[in-house]
């Protein structure tokens, strides 16, 4: 009788690449009821419209490419890049760009690279920056949280909101607002206090805005759950958070007019720890080392705060990481790590003496 | 003069550019005799990429001839032995691209051979002796010849000359020690397939 | 409690070790026949010295060492050599090798064996040449002969002895089982290996914390020797080699140097119990105890098996039911190999045999695209980064495999364990070591074909120019004859040619003494003529034979006739 031969290691773990993603998409479930209760349906919408999207343009292009559907499309990675675009839209933004920012995410930024695993760029963020720069008016068109609605005023509901949604027609006055980055973006010499004062958005909140707040806790929080589940360690989420509280600490300026806003802001505002715990921590486009993410992480708190403060656009999460994935080949050369029995760390690049 | 010069942004122009003309050659003119390089290191380079059968299947009586060829342009797929791993090689220092090994030349083989002479039949015509461009074959005039099998290169030249063609190619002796485990296939198969699946279609429609 | 240290990455497969440590060690009857192969250890196989037909008797050397990296083989039981020929053998390749089979009598009859009782007043090196005579190689898996190791030269003192008994690897329970029913003499053999390196100064038997039982029963044998067990929190790969030095001193193995270059010796407990025996009892290593487990066997547990006992025969006795059995492993689920046939025998460094339930250990699943989640890189315990590593094997890009450490992988699978894609990193990192090592050797060895062709192309231009250069001197010389012969007249050609066919002439003296030559011969065959005509007429051949040599007989006497007148002509 023969038996197979088959290569050891014959056991193997638990965790399945499927697994890691379906426990991506379940960490943003917090995130995503933040931002569902306090700006209402739309995110919902995004998501779902971009779930559908992503899952069909994928099947297109395994089909066009030959591939067999059910496996590749049985790894959820098309779903994770969807949930994180949707989530990084406006609410209640034209279905369409939804779609558009979907098929460019999944069919450009990743399947024509090669698929998962060969993406030089976040898909997202690919996705999300043609929106960004394509369509400004609809990218920045945010809603007003739910507690700072005038009397009589709430969010449409589910229905009217997919009407909204489907019938590219912007939301009614007074339910569109400004986001407190987008506040300290046009200060207009008015110092921090003055605008914690005047501005409901921050007046009402305990630290970083009204909605945004419990929006970035939320992430905070499936972020946690991620750790704790190993999904991937804490150096890169935690050099960036770091580097972004250390650069708005330096640049704080006792609250003047001048002043980009404080680290509590910085950190719980915006797409901060989305952007920590969903966005930067995608492997394919990171570094692969520890000390790598460090330094990957820093950069991009570092080119968050410049962008921020002194940048055109008023989050920057997308372009920090772009850039930063530009640079992570570069990161990795110089920070493999110092393998057991050498006493000095090499360098990627390094050739064998010969 | 100089007046005029200044005044005259023309004239200052081109004096300044026929002035920076001048640093520059000089400047070249100087590293140009300064760092001189003796020989070609390509060729070496490109020679130390070879397989040093010394065959002649590429055409030229050896492999360094066929590196001084490359290095003057010549095609870089015309070496069976070294086979597509050499190619990609020889492309890869070159930095151009590679093409797959023109079949003219003979096919990579599958497996290493060294020559192998029976010997009670030999006559002792020392021909192959002759043949063989690595002096791995031992032997004198009208006594047997026998192969120095850990110096032949498998090239197969001495075969022909063999008035009693007592020379075989036998495939070089591979036990357990030798043994690899064989590649496995890339990750997700992506450009491997691609590749395997169009031959595979190719040779379907032939 | 001695201080330990921690090593990186490692990974916590399911143990899986209970089941199979809940009987003592027990024995298999003899199998009809044994199958023992020359090449149980790493270096030069062992040579056959007995021949088919041959009777031995069980602890009989049926093999010599090739040399000094090698070890001898024993008969591991009394029978008769049956063949002596290439079998499949216990190897990833499924490849056969050499093995001399041997047709058991069923009698277990044992050579007379001579044992040193007294082992503190025999010498190192005596005891050197027991251990290899004794067939002793190490007994964890790798198979290096131990006597090689228990002899690191003068130029490399060591102080510490370490004896591996971490026995990592999820199911393995020999080790454990051996030191439980065998600890007394364990510690006898460890004492004999401190003996031959010199009593270094430290001696620690590594033991992870999931062998209770075993810690207790060698500790009762180590008061007051000077043995410490030291005993850290399980984790694989903490067995490894490497990992095992870091744990217990703290101190990294050099990349490329073995431990005596840091003054330590590193043995597995298995090997050490095999010494004492050898030393003590004189009994060479025929059997090593195995152990036999998975959910495709109804009975697991350790048994002290003969070598070159057949994986079926293991299997047969420890009902087997080969539906349920997902592939057939020699060692453990991380490191072992899987078997390809049933006929495998037993070897030195067998220490397991699984045989798991599809449910246990199911089939590999098709490897997914790899995403760098990097928790290969979490799970390497020699600091690799295993994704950048697969990246580059699948180019075949090896400068930038060698610059990312390739060769400090210790292939103990735990970056594959981890890997959520299911890609057999292992499998890459070994094809991809033996394609650079391949590669290496085709470059020294295209470099001395080079040499030797460029020394060929030199000799071959020499003699061409010395030739043209002989030629042209000849050409010259002719020239220059010419010139000179010129002006000379006809008459003077003719003289220079009489005198040329003069000098040609023999001297009379030269003349006459070629002439009484010629007739000596020639008197001298018509004797031999003469001679063979007599004997045909006396023996009455057939009268065409004697005609023919009459005939020669007349011819050789016309001859000495006619040399007789060219002689007496020529004295004239």
């Amino acid at each position: 009788m023969a038996f197979k031969q088959v290569t050891s290691p014959h056991a193997h773990g638990a965790k399945s690449t499927a697994n890691v993603m379906k426990l991506v998409v379940l960490a943003t479930i917090p995130g995503l009821v933040a931002l569902t209760w306090h700006f209402g349906w739309g995110s919902l919408i995004n998501v779902v419209l971009a779930c559908l999207t992503a899952v069909i343009s994928e099947a297109l292009v395994l089909k066009i490419r030959k591939r067999p559907l059910a496996f590749y499309l049985g790894d959820y990675s098309a779903v994770v890049t969807a949930v994180l675009l949707g989530l990084a839209l406006p609410p209640l933004c034209p279905w369409w760009v939804v779609v558009i920012g979907t098929v460019f995410s999944v069919v450009i930024a990743k399947q024509l690279f090669g698929g998962l695993g060969y993406n030089p760029f976040n898909p997202a963020m690919v996705g999300y920056v043609v929106l960004l720069i394509s369509f400004p008016v609809q990218m920045t068109t945010w809603i007003t949280p739910l507690a700072l609605l005038p009397e009589g005023i709430s969010h449409p509901d589910f229905i009217e909101s997919l009407r909204l949604v489907f019938s590219s027609l912007a939301p009614v006055d007074g339910v569109t607002g400004a986001t407190p980055l987008d506040s300290f973006k046009h200060t207009s010499g008015v110092t921090v206090d003055q605008i914690y004062q005047k501005d409901s958005l921050f007046s009402q909140a305990m630290f970083a805005g009204v909605g945004w707040e419990w929006v970035n806790l939320g992430f905070l929080a499936g972020g946690i759950i991620m750790l704790s589940n190993r999904l991937f360690t804490w150096h890169g989420p935690v050099a960036m958070l770091a580097t972004l509280a250390l650069m708005s600490l330096i640049f704080w300026d006792s609250g003047s007019s001048q002043s980009p806003g404080s680290m509590m802001m910085h950190l719980f505002s915006g797409a901060s720890m989305m952007g920590a715990f969903f966005i930067l921590t995608d492997p394919v486009s990171s570094t692969v080392s520890n000390r790598g993410r460090l330094v990957y992480g820093a950069l991009i708190g570092f080119l968050v705060y410049i962008i921020r403060a002194w940048g055109n656009y008023p989050d920057a999460i997308a372009f920090a990481v772009l850039l930063a994935n530009f640079c992570a080949p570069f990161i990795d050369n110089y920070t493999l790590p110092r393998t057991y029995g050498h006493t000095d760390r090499r360098k990627a690049t390094e050739r064998s003496e010969d | 003069m100089i007046e005029f010069v200044f005044q005259n942004p023309i004239i200052s122009a081109l004096v300044a550019l026929a002035g920076l003309g001048l640093i520059f050659g000089a400047l070249l003119g100087f590293a140009a005799e300064k760092f001189k390089i003796e020989g070609d290191p390509v060729i070496d380079q490109i020679d130390s990429l070879l397989p040093q059968t010394q065959c002649g299947q590429c055409g030229f009586p050896g492999c360094r001839p066929y590196a001084e060829s490359i290095a003057d342009g010549d095609s870089i797929n015309k070496c069976p032995p070294g086979g597509q791993s050499t190619i990609n090689a020889i492309a890869n220092l070159l930095d151009v691209p590679a093409p797959e090994l023109d079949q003219e030349h003979g096919e990579e083989a599958d497996i290493k051979t060294v020559a192998y002479i029976r010997e009670d039949e030999c006559i002792g015509c020392t021909k192959c002796i002759q043949a063989c461009p690595v002096d791995a074959i031992l032997g004198a005039a009208k006594l047997m010849h026998t192969v120095i099998a850990d110096e032949c290169t498998g090239c197969d030249l001495c075969v022909e000359p063999c008035p009693v063609d007592c020379i075989d190619m036998l495939p070089v002796e591979s036990g357990v020690n030798q043994w690899q485990w064989p590649t496995p296939p890339i990750a997700n198969g992506l450009i491997a397939t691609d590749r395997t699946h169009s031959s595979s279609s190719h040779e379907g429609a032939a | 409690m001695r201080q330990t240290w921690v090593t990186p990455g490692g990974v916590h497969p399911p143990e899986n070790k209970l089941q199979s440590v809940t009987q003592p060690i027990g024995s298999l009857p003899i199998p009809e026949k044994l199958v023992v192969p020359l090449g149980q250890h790493i270096g030069a196989p062992a040579i056959a010295c007995v021949k088919l037909g041959d009777k031995v008797l069980k602890g009989q050397k049926i093999a010599d060492p090739a040399g000094t990296v090698s070890v001898a083989i024993h008969a591991p039981t009394s029978g008769t050599v049956s063949a002596i020929e290439a079998r499949p053998i216990a190897h990833s390749s499924g490849m056969e090798a050499l093995c001399i089979e041997i047709s058991t009598d069923g009698k277990d009859q044992w050579i007379a064996l001579q044992g040193i009782a007294d082992f503190e007043h025999t010498t190192p090196k005596a005891l050197l040449s027991i251990i290899t005579d004794a067939g002793i190689a190490g007994m964890g898996g790798a198979g290096f002969p131990t006597a090689v190791k228990l002899n690191p030269g003068f130029h490399r003192p060591i102080d510490t002895l370490i004896v591996n008994a971490t026995e990592c690897e999820p199911y393995i329970t020999a080790d454990d089982a051996l030191i439980r029913e065998r600890a007394e003499e364990i510690i006898e053999g460890i004492r004999i290996l401190s003996h031959t390196l010199g009593n270094p100064s430290n001696i620690l038997i590594g033991i992870e914390d999931n062998k209770p039982e075993a810690i207790q029963a060698l500790e009762p044998h180590t008061k007051d020797t000077g043995i410490n067990v030291v005993s850290f929190p399980t984790k694989y790969p903490s067995g490894g080699e490497k990992q095992l030095i870091y744990i217990l001193t703290g101190k990294e193995l050099p990349s490329g140097q073995i431990p005596a270059d840091i003054g330590i010796v590193c043995v597995n407990i298995g090997t050490t119990y095999a010494i004492k025996r050898a030393v003590v009892e004189g009994e060479p290593l025929v059997s090593r105890v195995t152990t036999m487990t998975g959910e495709a066997c109804e009975i697991n547990r350790n048994y002290d098996v003969l070598i070159g006992t057949p994986v079926s025969h293991m299997l047969e006795h420890n009902k087997f039911d080969a539906e349920k059995c997902s592939r057939v492993i020699m060692g453990g689920p991380m490191m072992g190999f899987s078997l390809t046939s049933k006929d495998i025998p037993i070897v030195k460094t067998s220490n397991c045999l699984l045989a798991p339930s599809v449910e246990e250990i199911p089939h590999n699943e098709p490897a997914q695209p790899c995403i760098r989640c990097g928790m290969c890189a979490e799970a390497c315990p020699a600091s690799l980064l295993p994704q950048q590593l697969l990246w580059y094997s699948q180019a075949k890009d090896h400068d930038r495999l060698q610059s990312h450490n390739l060769f400090d992988c210790i292939e103990c699978g735990a970056c594959s364990y981890v890997c959520p894609s299911n890609i057999p990193l292992v499998q890459h990192y070994r094809s991809s070591k033996s394609d650079i090592k391949k590669a290496e050797e085709e470059k020294i060895k295209s470099a001395q074909a080079r040499e030797r062709f460029e020394f060929r192309q030199q000799r071959i231009e020499q003699a061409d120019k010395e030739r043209e250069a002989k030629r042209a001197a000849r050409r010259e010389a002719a020239l220059e004859a010419k010139k000179t012969a010129a002006p000379n007249s006809a008459a003077d050609i003719v003289a220079a040619a009489q005198a040329r066919t003069a000098a040609k002439q023999l001297s009379p003296e030269q003349e006459q003494a070629k002439l009484e030559r010629a007739v000596s011969s020639a008197e001298m065959r018509v004797q031999k003529a003469q001679d063979k005509f007599d004997a045909a007429v006396a023996s009455e051949e057939p009268e065409d034979k004697i005609k023919i040599l009459s005939a020669a007989l007349s011819g050789a006497q016309q001859k000495l006739e006619k040399a007789k007148t060219r002689l007496a002509e020529q004295s004239n």
